[in-house]
């Protein structure tokens, strides 16, 4: 099938299953790989009824310049088996993992290992032999993180390989969101929230944008807005600690503490907006569930722009030391290439010189009317992904100022959106541009417009592949560092 | 020296030794909270961990042997022999004797090699390369300090330290002083695994180079390794308090030499306060800058 064939669909969107064009598993293939061949990117590839004798695959294209998601649907024959696209596109390298995990017979794969629903102590892990040495860290780390391991392969200090293998946090939220009790549609909202608790607005409003597509009850503008603002204030808490806990891993105090003190100032913006840190029960379907009276608008304001002068400080203390440049210039390069054909996305992307950003490309909510520039810089270092996140920081204080003194009137949400009957027959994808990168959420509703499939792939999934790549060839006691540049979620990935 | 004292010196010495050295890393941690602008742990926290840990059982790997258990124990019997040959108050040392700067630069060495060994008795792949990365730096530290040495020796005439520390002086030697005593301190941060070395508050055990290696110590065996870490920031900060101070010639030097030590802390909490660790493959270009700098003040001294 030609490129220009493909049905598409705008972001959050609608569209009825019977508008896509069954192909075979190997004319599938060939359009996938023909589409990516044409600069598309795979935003979601998965299996629609898993474990079926006679898989229905589903490729979600992400056509960047076009602003619109290319569907590809493809059925193989029972016992029929798919032939790996890994080797044209490493992108899809961990979708066909999870493909095979969920039923389909792959083959022709380099690396067919678990990715979550087997244990993850059962990967065979690519080793080198000779004077090499194996470092094994983790599923238990110092610290307060999450379970995952990291095999390294090393020669001396220097890391020759590294193989992610995660799954420790897998907990069934796909199978949840369309088997919760009765299907309770509230249940769906708090499964959607808790994926990645540091993204609760970011997954939540994905979730919301699908739903409201599927039951067609879009947010009103002030909703539209005030979660907005939420998408923001988590992207700068998030994007905040994360410099400043860039700053602890190379021991330099002053920004680490400051840091540590001004996110904790931005989680209690979101607290102030909803009553929760971490911005849990402000994104509903249809809208918001909480509103911002003038009030509190004004001492968000004011907030706002105090945290925003000594966040300069702290920034500023960062930069002009050269001893923390000398560590985050040159530490874990990775190219535009690499990274293009990794399918790296978020600020990691852009760090390579990658211009991505859902906001910018799939437009969604009020980013339809408020263009947030696009932050990028091209070294691929660890610089490169802290200078981004100062950038994200800086157009998103402004967004974010600007959002508040120009908040829509009228509701801040559809009345009893949750009640409302979903499309039968339907499939919609949301994406949205989390502080990570992109979220994307799809569901599918069968013959009762009851959800019969629901997938979720946060960008820790493309990324996690994108740091095992970037430590290729560094010293194994930067790997902290180059960690924390990326800063990825285990629960995103392992679902 | 009169018998009294003599008894004196000794009394003040031990009471340094026990109570003095756990505070020089209270000192450090207050310093960097108070910049941090937070109130931080006491000062006499290192103490109080120390009574902790001795009270507590000891957890033993099934796979380690009795090397182990001898790093740390050996690790701290060489570090408090080292302290008996530093001058640390006024007046020679308790086993003062012609050529001990040679035993004591190899004093610190057998502690090392214990407890790197301990380190890689374990089997960790993290203890191992923090053992390797320990040798490592301590090799080209071991030149700085010994060339600085050797420098303050060829001025005063003696090989031993009691004599050529309060010798060596700026008065009669300045250039030389100045570049042994920033040698000696770019070896004190290294010794003592402070940034930009180490990090000692990291929790990532890949970044690592000191802390590693006790990973597996509990108890009282960690509590030996804490104190004999303190002891060793004492004994290096005491070399480089005499190189900074006039000659201590009555008891009242203490009153001189105490403030100097805690001061010294004091700095290397301001240090770490404002500087980022260096990448670990830059570290040896650091240590050779300081084999270079004392390695220049002993040529100055012997042409």
């Amino acid at each position: 099938m030609k490129r220009q064939d493909l049905p598409t669909i705008r972001n959050a969107q609608a569209t009825p299953c019977a508008r896509l064009p069954t192909l075979s598993g190997a004319r599938f293939r060939d359009t996938v790989l023909r589409a990516i061949e044409g600069g598309s990117r795979v935003s979601a590839l998965l299996t629609l009824a898993p474990d079926a004798a006679s898989p229905t695959l589903l490729a979600v294209l992400a056509d960047d310049l076009a602003g619109h998601l290319a569907l590809v649907q493809g059925r193989l024959e029972p016992g029929e088996a798919f032939r790996a696209m890994t080797p044209h596109a490493p992108e899809v390298h961990l979708f066909e993992r999870e493909l095979a995990e969920s039923g389909v017979r792959v083959e022709g794969h380099p690396h067919l290992e678990p990715v979550r629903a087997s244990p993850p102590a059962a990967t065979r892990f690519v080793t080198l032999g000779g004077d090499g040495h194996e470092v094994a860290v983790g599923p238990v780390h110092a610290g307060i993180i999450e379970p995952g391991h990291f095999r390294f392969q090393c020669l001396g200090e220097d890391v020759l390989q590294l193989e992610i293998a995660l799954g420790y946090q897998h907990r069934g939220v796909e199978r949840a969101m369309v088997s919760s009790p009765h299907g309770d549609p509230r249940r769906r909202v708090h499964y959607a929230e808790t994926l990645a608790g540091d993204t609760t607005i970011g997954h939540g409003t994905a979730h919301a944008l699908v739903m409201e597509a599927l039951a067609a009850t879009p947010a009103p503008p002030r909703g539209q807005a005030i979660r907005g603002i939420g998408l923001e204030l988590e992207r700068l808490a998030n994007h905040v600690g994360d410099l400043g806990a860039l700053a602890n891993d190379v021991a330099f105090l002053p920004t680490a503490s400051y840091c540590g003190r001004l996110r904790g100032d931005f989680l209690n913006l979101t607290a102030l907006v909803c009553g929760s840190r971490f911005g849990r029960g402000l994104v509903r379907p249809g809208g918001v569930g909480f509103d911002l009276d003038a009030v509190r608008r004004d001492e968000l304001l004011d907030r706002l722009r105090a945290t925003r002068a000594d966040l300069r400080s702290a920034i500023d203390l960062l930069w002009s030391a050269s001893s923390v440049l000398g560590r985050f210039q040159e530490t874990g390069r990775l190219t535009r290439a690499d990274a293009d054909q990794l399918g790296l996305v978020g600020p990691a992307a852009r760090a390579t010189g990658a211009e991505r950003d859902v906001r910018k490309d799939f437009a969604f909510d009020l980013y339809r009317f408020v263009h947030v520039p696009t932050a990028n810089w091209h070294t691929g270092d660890v610089f490169a992904r802290a200078y981004v996140r100062q950038l994200e920081i800086e157009h998103a204080l402004a967004y974010v100022e600007d959002q508040l003194l120009t908040l829509p009137a009228g509701p801040t949400r559809v009345a009893a959106p949750l009640d409302a009957p979903l499309a039968r027959d339907h499939l919609a994808v949301a994406l949205v541009e989390g502080w990570r990168g992109e979220l994307v959420h799809l569901a599918v509703t069968d013959a009762d417009g009851r959800l019969a499939r629901y997938k979720v792939v946060d960008p820790s999934f493309h990324n996690w592949q994108g740091l095992a790549h970037a430590l290729r060839d560094q010293a194994i006691s930067d790997f902290p560092l180059c960690n924390k540049s990326f800063n990825l979620s285990y629960a995103g990935h392992d679902l | 020296m009169s018998l009294t004292d003599r008894l004196l010196q000794l009394t003040l010495l031990a009471l340094t030794l026990a109570f003095v050295a756990p505070l020089l890393p209270g000192v450090i941690a207050k310093v960097k909270a108070a910049i941090a602008g937070r109130r931080g742990p006491t000062l006499v926290q290192l103490h109080r961990d120390l009574a902790k840990l001795w009270k507590k059982d000891m957890v033993r790997s099934e796979t380690t042997s009795w090397v182990f258990s001898a790093g740390p124990a050996v690790t701290l019997v060489t570090t408090l022999f080292a302290a008996l040959i530093v001058p640390i108050g006024p007046g020679p040392a308790p086993l003062a004797f012609e050529g001990d700067l040679i035993l004591f630069v190899y004093l610190l060495a057998l502690g090392r090699f214990f407890t790197t060994s301990a380190a890689l008795d374990t089997g960790s792949a993290f203890e191992g390369m923090g053992a390797a990365r320990d040798l490592t730096f301590a090799a080209l530290a071991e030149v700085a300090l010994l060339f600085g040495l050797l420098a303050a020796s060829a001025h005063a005439g003696s090989r031993s330290l009691s004599t050529l520390l309060p010798t060596f002086d700026a008065a009669t030697s300045t250039a030389p002083l100045l570049l042994v005593s920033a040698a000696f301190a770019i070896v004190l941060l290294t010794e003592s695994a402070r940034v930009p070395v180490d990090d000692p508050n990291t929790h990532l055990e890949l970044t690592m180079v000191h802390e590693v290696m006790v990973l597996d110590h509990s108890g009282p065996a960690l509590g030996l390794v804490l104190y004999g870490a303190a002891l060793k920031l004492l004994v290096l900060a005491a070399l480089i308090a005499h190189l900074l101070l006039p000659p201590l010639t009555s008891q009242l030097g203490w009153l001189a030499l105490l403030p100097t030590l805690l001061g010294l802390a004091a700095l290397i909490g301001l240090l770490e306060s404002v500087t980022a660790r260096l990448r670990l493959s830059h570290v040896p270009a650091f240590l050779v800058a300081a084999a270079l700098l004392s390695g220049f003040g002993f040529l100055l001294e012997v042409t």
